[in-house]
């Protein structure tokens, strides 16, 4: 194996490994996990390629364990990730929560799979969107991204690492097992093409230093441990000194900045690409595996001279809220094909406010949509909204 | 000598290591973590190790607050992860001494299966827990460490269950280093804890410290002095006795000492050498060979 970090050029690997190689392009250098279906490609590749590259990657005996490592590694100063799916993702939401409170960088991929439960291993599902979400206690704001093949897998890992190196936070991965497993082609490029962003280190002189005193980005600058800082890191709601302080007054302002540092930075974070919405009467919304469907049903319906557009969330949370809200405006419908019963379908729903129809093309699970199901979607709409004027 | 008392006269020698300012701690008088806590500072203080190269990792409850009272990069985690959040730092940063200080429910009730793994695997990290029988921090709760018969809040006709003895399964698990003390016996303790440390892999110091407000309480054992005599006077050291021999139980004293003092490659010296171990501990290479 080689000892190449960047691997330059034209590769046929799937999903997973481009997630992998986005990972290591980024520089991270600490991998836990545990196995699980379909993500074990994410942890088989690393435990080959880690090693060489001065890395260290270890198998924890669950994801709790592997999410706890990840943190302790990124307190260290690593770049660290782990991956995992469903029934491991569930087992991580405590120690989330704590990478969110402690405002600890680090990496952590979802590979979708249906669920609840065990439910189907080894075939895709959307189901953990709103767990991304809300899957730990307490109320937070999350950054989550949604790769949509190969090629961003190892993009959007590269962002990801990014985003969590400038906003402190973990940073979610919501692939899915079609993304994660489709074979093609990726492109790596030379690795000064490749922007990384590495974590700021605190200046101040550990006398004076607080280390979660923050100016107006909202985002504290932490030492490693062994910095000599003899920093305190704590889940326990902590004030500018880290130290717990367990009143109503302490929660307000460190819970109002953790909130605040992802709400009022999420034009930097939210990510997306449009496609016809000058003019488009209808809009597919759509992210992750359901992309490619609802493109190829976009093209279809728009030779039949359908004014129907696209917008593909690249990232998921935040939500692009401003976004939907303007575009409620202007459409007659939203058109939201996932695999769930509706999860990003009532964002974009509550956004539009009763402005624009917003309609759910569902999906059990076990497989993505076809593209003629997302036609006929959107065919049902434009008959709905035909019959609604009538009516008036 | 003149300068130094001229310049703060009440300060104690081990106050360098305390954070001051988060004076008082919350512990209950006359509670046997007070005295823990102490012996752990004496040892880090003998180590010699520069205190920017030492980190201790704390879980949830009374013992777990010993993080946030230490004056070291310090990390007070979810309850009963210590153990794992310990892992990653250590391989994150090798050239730290990263120890453990947490409870008996944090790191064996709660978080019994990553103590598991962590001494199988030989990591390079000194386990410090004291226990004291109950989940004193929530308010005297049974345990896995809880004695058959005791009284808690949630065994109020007694516990039906048999505690776990800790040495026997971290010698089961291959940890190179087990003792056990009294809170009590700080000098041997803190001995104890400072050869934990210095010792490279996963080293465990079991500490009995009486909980009087919680466990005492409630199954009559009088105050904190009290608890102390008694746990004094129930209690017999025998160094290097295999672990088996130290279940806590009835009619017997509770063994104190030294039991495990023991080399094995740890997990990071291993790591660096794999891929020169071209060959397996098992199936045997001929084995191998014929499928
Ligand atoms: S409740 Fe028990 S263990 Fe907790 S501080 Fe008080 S005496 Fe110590």
């Amino acid at each position: 194996m080689t000892s190449q970090r960047v691997l330059t050029g034209e590769h046929f690997i799937n999903g997973d490994e481009a997630c992998t190689e986005g990972a290591l392009a980024a520089g991270c250098n600490f991998f836990a996990g545990y196995p699980i279906t379909p993500a074990t490609e994410v942890a088989e590749t690393m435990s080959r390629r880690l090693p060489k590259l001065d890395g260290t990657y270890v198998q924890m005996e669950d994801e709790i364990a592997s999410i706890a490592a990840v943190l302790g590694a990124a307190w260290g100063g690593a770049k660290s990730m782990t991956s995992t799916s469903g029934p491991g993702f569930s087992l991580m939401m405590e120690n989330i929560g704590l990478g969110v409170i402690t405002e600890t960088p680090c990496v952590i991929v979802n590979i979708q799979r249906g669920g609840p439960s065990t439910g189907l291993p080894t075939t895709c599902g959307q189901g953990d969107i709103m767990q991304a979400k809300w899957g730990s206690h307490g109320h937070y704001e999350i950054i989550a991204i949604s790769p949509s093949s190969p090629q961003e897998m190892f993009d959007f890992t590269i962002r990801a690492f990014n985003l969590a190196e400038t906003f402190r936070i973990p940073v979610l991965i919501m692939a899915d097992e079609v993304v994660g497993h489709t074979l093609e082609r990726v492109t790596i490029p030379p690795a000064e093409k490749i922007k990384v962003i590495n974590r700021k280190k605190p200046t101040e002189s550990p006398e004076t230093y607080l280390p979660y005193k923050t100016d107006s980005s909202l985002i504290p600058v932490l030492p490693n441990a062994g910095d000599g800082y003899r920093i305190h890191i704590t889940g326990l709601t902590h004030d500018e000194r880290g130290y717990p302080v367990p009143d109503a007054e302490t929660q307000e302002i460190l819970i109002t900045r953790l909130i605040n540092k992802i709400r009022k930075n999420r034009d930097k974070i939210i990510d997306y690409e449009d496609y016809f919405l000058d003019g488009a009467k209808i809009v597919i919304v759509t992210y992750g595996s359901s992309v490619r469907p609802a493109l190829k049903a976009m093209r279809d319906l728009r030779e039949h001279g359908v004014k129907v557009g696209l917008l593909k969330l690249n990232t998921i949370w935040p939500f692009a809220e401003d976004l939907i809200r303007k575009l409620a405006k202007k459409v007659e419908a939203f058109i939201v094909p996932e695999v769930n019963f509706g999860q990003i379908a009532l964002e974009v729903e509550r956004c539009a406010s009763g402005q624009a129809f917003t309609k759910l093309i569902s999906h059990p699970g076990g497989g993505i949509h076809t593209p003629q199901q997302v036609t006929d979607g959107v065919k049902k709409i434009l008959s709905d909204l035909g019959s609604k004027r009538k009516k008036r | 000598m003149k300068q130094k008392a001229s310049k703060k006269p009440d300060r104690h020698p081990k106050d360098e290591l305390l954070r001051e300012d988060r004076m008082p701690h919350i512990w209950c008088p006359g509670c046997g973590i007070g005295s823990a806590f102490s012996s752990c500072i004496t040892a880090l203080k003998k180590t010699g190790i520069d205190y920017d190269r030492l980190a201790v990792v704390s879980g949830i409850g009374c013992t777990g607050r010993v993080a946030g009272y230490l004056n070291l990069d310090s990390f007070h985690t979810t309850h009963g992860r210590a153990i794992p959040f310990a892992t990653g730092l250590k391989l994150a940063k090798p050239e730290m001494n990263v120890f453990v200080f947490s409870g008996e429910g944090d790191l064996f009730s709660i978080g019994g299966n990553h103590f598991l793994h962590a001494a199988r695997k030989n990591i390079d990290i000194t386990v410090i827990c004291v226990n004291n029988m109950n989940y004193g921090m929530t308010g005297g709760q049974v345990s896995a460490n809880t004695p058959t018969g005791a009284i808690t809040s949630t065994t109020p006709y007694g516990n039906a269950e048999v505690p776990l003895n800790l040495p026997s399964l971290a010698a089961a698990c291959g940890a190179v280093y087990i003792a056990r003390w009294l809170s009590l016996d700080v000098r041997r303790l803190a001995e104890s804890i400072l050869e934990a440390l210095l010792k490279p892999g996963f080293s465990f110091v079991e500490i009995l410290a009486p909980c009087p407000t919680a466990f005492g309480r409630r199954n009559s054992l009088g105050s904190a002095l009290d608890m102390n005599k008694l746990y004094k006077e129930n209690s017999v050291i025998r160094n290097g006795v295999h672990p088996d021999e130290t279940v806590i139980e009835e009619g017997k004293k509770m063994v104190l000492g030294k039991f495990i003092d023991k080399e094995r490659p740890t997990f990071l010296d291993r790591l660096s050498k794999t891929s020169e171990l071209k060959s397996t501990a098992w199936p045997k290479k001929e084995m191998a060979a014929q499928r």
